[in-house]
């Protein structure tokens, strides 16, 4: 009953055109971005700050990135990781190299390195799709990780490549609690969000699809495929930099390169496809979901364990653990390949028709 | 000029186990088109088989009988339960299906046969041959040496179930082409049934020799990372691409493992080491550019 669109009437292009054309939906989003602003802030604990919340935001960008050009534009990419170290390395040698860079920008200008990096292991994919192109990533993926490795200057001469982020300060606040770096990171991954929400729903987007649904057609009615592709993956590595050096820098404090594995970008990728492949609001909910797994399953089966009288340790836990992951990941494809922002979209069809499913 | 030809030599040889799993990966692709990304997964699940079975007190000819039939009953319900649920759909959608099944294999394997590394002995000694290191100077391993008739016997044994066979000639109409073999009356299921089958037994013998030289333990699902290089540059779709690029990748990273690091050392100094790890996809990336399809490949590719 609440949520009806009838009485609605757009009556000019802006109206029609806007991200949320539903009363309701405007209504909830402000209503979730005030909690999330406001509420949150007050009444979270420090424990919830750094180990939940702004994991879950850092990665739901890292799948946005992923999710431009996996979902959007329809090439895959198992080297996200190593964009994400891009971003880490590069926002801290700007931090360190230029005296008194603002924060935001050397993130920006990181972003741009993640974003360069990923246009030059993106070129393969103007003559191969597919398999061929995953393992370009996979070349990219252990080359970045082994140059950050080997050549110190990058991480200012540390014999293992070990970087600890500097002070952060965003125009005279200085960043030093989980309370300011949660906001700090809400903010940005608001932005870039609402951006990237745009830039799906643009003629740039539209391109990417068609890309994704057919490349030949998408050619032969103008659109310039490799303009389209190496943007996708400019946009992609440029979130995922961003990502990355809010994963060093707000996150974790200190990384080291092989703290991008493969096994993140993996990680990546199931967010994706879990959350909901060619969706924004997917990386969300796949990043809180792949997060609060292992989460709920560190919970859960010990005592379930103990119930059912089955020897357990640690190391079943991580074995269960990867076997929920490979078994959900092949769930969702054969299930619901448009995963859970699908779920997500079916209930909200649903409210518009009740109480009349027909 | 010694050096180097036993650096090279053992590279050659080394890359005869790449291709090993890199056969797995092209009998599956052959005949389903579709990319298995577990089979790493399956060369360290049917190793820890082994492992797991002669830990029951099992003597080793039964455990690998025993595998097998475990490796046979895998393939059969992958077939039954993931990739039939997902025919017609694009084929990176399979690919990204089997990165889960390699999840669900890596995480069931331990959790059924233990977790711990263990050995497999082969009896066969790692040990230059004396023989050839008196005569030409050249340590062979005698485990290398075995090795590489295991993938000789492997390959010809392949080579004549394809060729001489019914099934197998059943196997590469279906690769051919899907819908003229099924109106010929060729069950597609059984088909795939068969081949994930003959893909669980390479990936047994793989993880058998893998195995008994670097003994069971996860960093065995790594060997499917080294198989994609050499699959890109022999072609998808070729047996013989599998083992003439397998020996390429081998003796090119063993090369550029030695001769590349003392060049940068040079340059920049520091430690350069650990460059096999990512060579092989560079070359391979870099060889893509020249010959999409790869050395022995099919030309017709997908190509924008």
């Amino acid at each position: 009953m609440l949520y009806r669109e009838a009485g609605q009437f757009k009556t000019s292009y802006g109206a029609d055109s806007q991200i949320f054309p539903i009363r309701q939906d405007r209504i909830g989003m402000a209503l979730l971005l005030a909690v999330a602003f406001i509420v949150v802030p007050l009444t979270g604990s420090e424990y919830w700050f750094s180990a939940i919340l702004i994991p879950f935001l850092v990665f739901a960008l890292a799948a946005m990135g992923l999710n431009v050009l996996t979902g959007y534009a329809g090439q895959l990419s198992l080297g996200s990781a190593a964009f994400m170290a891009v971003g880490a390395y590069a926002a801290y040698n700007f931090q360190l190299r230029i005296e008194g860079i603002p924060l935001v920008l050397s993130f920006i200008l990181a972003g741009c390195c993640a974003a360069a990096v990923g246009v030059l292991f993106g070129l393969p994919s103007l003559r191969i799709k597919g398999f061929y192109l995953a393992v370009a990533t996979l070349a990219a993926q252990f080359f970045v990780v082994w140059v950050l490795t080997k050549f110190a200057w990058f991480s200012n001469d540390s014999s293992s490549g070990v970087i600890s982020t500097p002070k952060m300060d965003f125009f005279g606040i200085a960043i030093n609690s989980p309370v300011k770096k949660y906001v700090f990171v809400l903010g940005i991954v608001c932005v870039m969000a609402w951006l990237a929400k745009n830039m799906a729903r643009s003629s740039t987007g539209r391109a990417w699809m068609a890309v994704r649904d057919m490349d030949v057609a998408a050619e032969v009615i103008g659109i310039p495929l490799m303009k389209t592709k190496l943007l996708a993956f400019a946009v992609s590595s440029f979130y995922c930099g961003v990502a990355g050096a809010l994963y060093a820098f707000c996150y974790l404090g200190s990384v080291e390169p092989d703290g991008f594995s493969l096994d993140l970008s993996f990680r990546i990728l199931f967010m994706v496809i879990i959350g909901g492949v060619g969706s924004i609001l997917g990386s969300f909910l796949g990043s809180a979901f792949i997060l609060l797994l292992p989460i709920f399953l560190d919970q859960v089966l010990p005592p379930l364990a103990a119930l059912l009288h089955l020897p357990f340790t640690n190391a079943s836990v991580s074995h269960i653990q990867l076997m929920i992951f490979g078994g959900l990941i092949i769930f969702f494809l054969i299930v619901e390949p448009h995963g859970l922002a699908r779920l997500w979209q079916i209930t909200k069809e649903k409210l518009r028709l009740w109480p009349f499913p027909h | 000029m010694q050096f180097f030809f036993e650096v090279a030599i053992s590279g050659l040889l080394s890359g005869l186990m790449y291709s090993l799993v890199a056969l797995g990966f092209v009998l599956i692709y052959k005949a389903s088109g579709v990319f298995n990304f577990a089979q790493g997964a399956m060369v360290y699940f049917a190793a820890l088989a082994v492992v797991g079975l002669m830990d029951q007190g099992l003597p080793m000819w039964a455990a690998i009988i025993g595998a097998f039939v475990i490796m046979l009953i895998l393939g059969l319900a992958t077939e039954r339960f993931v990739l039939r649920k997902l025919v017609n759909q694009p084929a990176i959608t399979l690919f990204m299906a089997t990165i889960g099944l390699s999840f669900f294999l890596e995480g069931l394997g331990p959790l059924l046969f233990g977790g711990e590394v263990r050995a497999i002995n082969l009896g066969i000694v790692d040990e230059p041959i004396a023989a050839i290191m008196d005569g030409i100077g050249i340590g062979i391993s005698k485990f290398d040496l075995f090795a590489s008739g295991m993938v000789a016997a492997l390959v010809l044994l392949l080579a004549l179930f394809f060729q001489k066979t019914k099934v197998g000639r059943a196997l590469r109409a279906v690769a051919d082409d899907h819908q003229a073999a099924l109106s010929l009356g060729i069950p597609l299921q059984h088909i795939w049934a068969v081949v994930w089958g003959v893909a669980g037994f390479v990936a047994l013998v793989a993880g058998l020799l893998w195995g008994s030289r670097n003994g069971v333990q996860f960093a065995l699902t790594m060997t499917a990372l080294k198989a994609l290089p050499v699959l890109i540059l022999g072609g998808f779709t070729s047996i013989p691409g599998a083992i003439v690029g397998g020996l390429i990748i081998g003796a090119s990273e063993k090369l550029a493992e030695i001769y590349i690091p003392p060049v940068l050392q040079d340059l920049f100094g520091g430690n350069f080491g650990g460059i096999e790890g990512w060579f092989p996809y560079v070359f391979a990336l870099l060889f893509l550019l020249v010959r999409p399809e790869g050395l022995f490949g099919e030309r017709h590719i997908d190509r924008v």
